[in-house]
């Protein structure tokens, strides 16, 4: 457990955090996309940015299996 | 909405209900090990599920056949403050991404099988171990009784009404899972996830269309919620801290659940699911846009006497039958899937943490495999009859409360990863208080999750599990701090 050195993408992972916990941030009806309030379409948006995200940090990480 | 008999409905769900069932009982030839006399094949598939398997199964066993159900019905009946279970399915994954690899390895090196194993193997306390395993059985419970009221709600829908339909399928679904384990959901959720994945698709691809399109489905919501002066398309300044605190503390406790644990556990290695963390959150979108059904039930005007309705009376209204009877047998065979693991946890948590630590110390892989294949049965009659004997809303409550207990496992099970300062009888205290102060203040608060506070400012509300946690903390903190240092060959 000791020789763990946790590579800088793994800060990364701490983004989504912000970006869903910080509801001010996304509390609008305007810009709608394709119907949707911001509300709606920038939480969906975080989906596929959350998996890319992790998958950043999967990437630094070695496999260690 | 009718509840007529749609023979052609009918018959595709009875269709594909039979192929589950008959894939229920080949699975305990698929992957056959040497032998199913131990707990780590009934229970943990054999710890040999790679990527895709675990993809499917932690999937099919997390978006629950209960959650098609209830997140569109919560949607339709108050709006935005419904959608928290998005933030909260997104943010799960960097905490699963970071934490459940070293839970795994540890459970895999030491041959654990639950929650409760983790925690004594560290801290050698029974009683912390029997806090965990009690507060994982009692929290998977109303859990599984739940997973009831979502099959309920389709076969209701198809016309199959009363007690009896829903018994056969629960009692058809207790016999594979006791001869064949974890490898029965494992199998069946490949079948179940792709159904939903196309009646979800096929929902908000075609029922815009026939609405008028998003702009206008959005639309009706709105004037819907103004016109009945409750709900709102956008969060109210009040329900800012109620929403981020729900999605954060639900996602910490996600993977607490014996359920998903179950699922962690099973895979083959902690890169299995680090892949799974990328790749879990395709069902997250699927749940987004689930979500959204509850507004098509405005756009549609829906006449329905409950919110649970909402998704079993879209389809109806605006689908042909055969298609209808398509998604009904994939939200009731959804429900099979988690019902499955979550008999399967607390049977694990039974066997390993009570059965083996109280009454036989010296059971044998074999023993222990019957024990918790027995206990399975018993889990699943019980969550029957909960269901046939006592109100809905019973089952509900002690859900709600079960999200707040198995939060404050938390510390227990994930700190020790990290450090080990932390003293048993710290962590027993803070999850004591923990579970009776979030036991207390849902109770004053009308059995609701959320306590009002005011600091000086405007008044606010917050999730209780995520309030009493820090509570938890607090005391673990404070209460090993207080504790003579243990010395070094102790460890």
């Amino acid at each position: 457990m000791n020789k763990r050195s946790w590579p800088a993408a793994l800060w990364l992972l701490l983004i989504p955090y912000i970006g869903l916990l910080w509801v001010p941030f996304y509390n609008f009806r305007e810009p709608a996309l394709f119907g949707f309030p911001f509300f709606y379409w920038y939480q969906l948006a975080w989906v596929p940015l959350t998996s890319f995200i992790i998958w950043i940090a999967y990437r630094s990480l070695r496999n260690d299996d | 909405m009718t509840t007529n008999l749609d023979p052609v409905a009918l018959a595709v769900f009875t269709f594909f209900f039979a192929l589950v069932t008959v894939m229920g009982f080949i699975a305990s030839r698929w992957r056959a090990p040497k032998t199913m006399g131990h707990l780590d094949e009934w229970g943990l598939g054999g710890r040999s599920f790679g990527a895709w398997i675990t993809w499917f199964l932690v999937g099919g066993d997390f978006y629950t056949a209960y959650t098609v159900i209830a997140v569109p019905a919560l949607v339709y009946a108050v709006g935005a403050y419904g959608f928290f279970a998005l933030p909260y399915t997104i943010i799960v994954y960097p905490f699963v991404f970071m934490v459940m690899p070293l839970l795994w390895k540890r459970a895999k090196a030491n041959g654990y099988v639950t929650a409760g194993d983790v925690v004594y193997g560290q801290y050698s306390s029974r009683a912390l171990e029997l806090a965990v395993a009690i507060t994982g059985v009692i929290a998977t419970m109303p859990y599984i009784a739940l997973q009831l009221v979502g099959m309920a709600a389709v076969l209701k829908a198809l016309g199959l009404t009363g007690e009896l339909p829903l018994a056969v399928a629960f009692i058809i679904l207790a016999l594979y899972t006791y001869s064949a384990g974890l490898r029965a959901p494992a199998l069946i959720a490949f079948v179940k996830d792709i159904m939903i994945y196309i009646a979800v698709f096929a929902a908000i691809a075609i029922i815009p269309s026939k609405l008028g399109g998003y702009g206008n489905v959005f639309a009706a919501a709105d004037a819907a919620f103004q016109a009945k002066g409750t709900g709102s398309l956008l969060l109210g300044g009040n329900q800012y801290v109620a929403y981020a605190s729900l999605a954060l503390g639900s996602a910490l406790a996600a993977f607490m659940y014996p359920h998903t644990l179950t699922g962690i556990f099973a895979s083959n290695s902690a890169n299995t699911i680090r892949k799974n963390a990328v790749f879990l959150p395709a069902y997250t979108l699927l749940l987004g846009l689930l979500a959204l059904l509850g507004y098509m039930g405005h756009a549609a005007n829906l006449n329905i006497s409950s919110p649970n309705q909402v998704v079993p009376a879209l389809f109806q209204t605006l689908f042909p039958s055969w298609f209808t009877g398509f998604a009904f047998a994939a939200i009731a065979i959804g429900a099979l899937v988690p019902a499955a693991v979550m008999s399967i946890g607390a049977s694990n948590l039974f066997t390993r943490n009570f059965w083996k630590a109280y009454i036989n110390p010296n059971v044998t892989h074999e023993g222990e495999a019957k024990v918790a294949k027995i206990t399975s049965l018993i889990v699943k009659i019980g969550a029957l009859m909960v269901i046939a004997f006592l109100p809905t809303q019973f089952a509900l409550d002690l859900q709600l409360l079960g999200g707040i207990w198995i939060l404050q496992t938390l510390p227990a099970l994930v700190f020790s990863l990290y450090c080990n300062w932390f003293r048993a009888e710290g962590l027993l205290a803070g999850w004591l208080v923990g579970f009776l102060s979030g036991t207390y203040l849902v109770w004053i608060n009308g059995l609701k999750p959320l306590q009002p506070i005011s600091l000086g400012g405007a008044p606010f509300t917050v999730y209780i599990g995520l309030l009493v946690l820090l509570a938890n903390i607090a005391v673990a903190v404070l209460i090993t701090a207080v504790m003579p240092r243990r010395n070094a060959l102790a460890t």
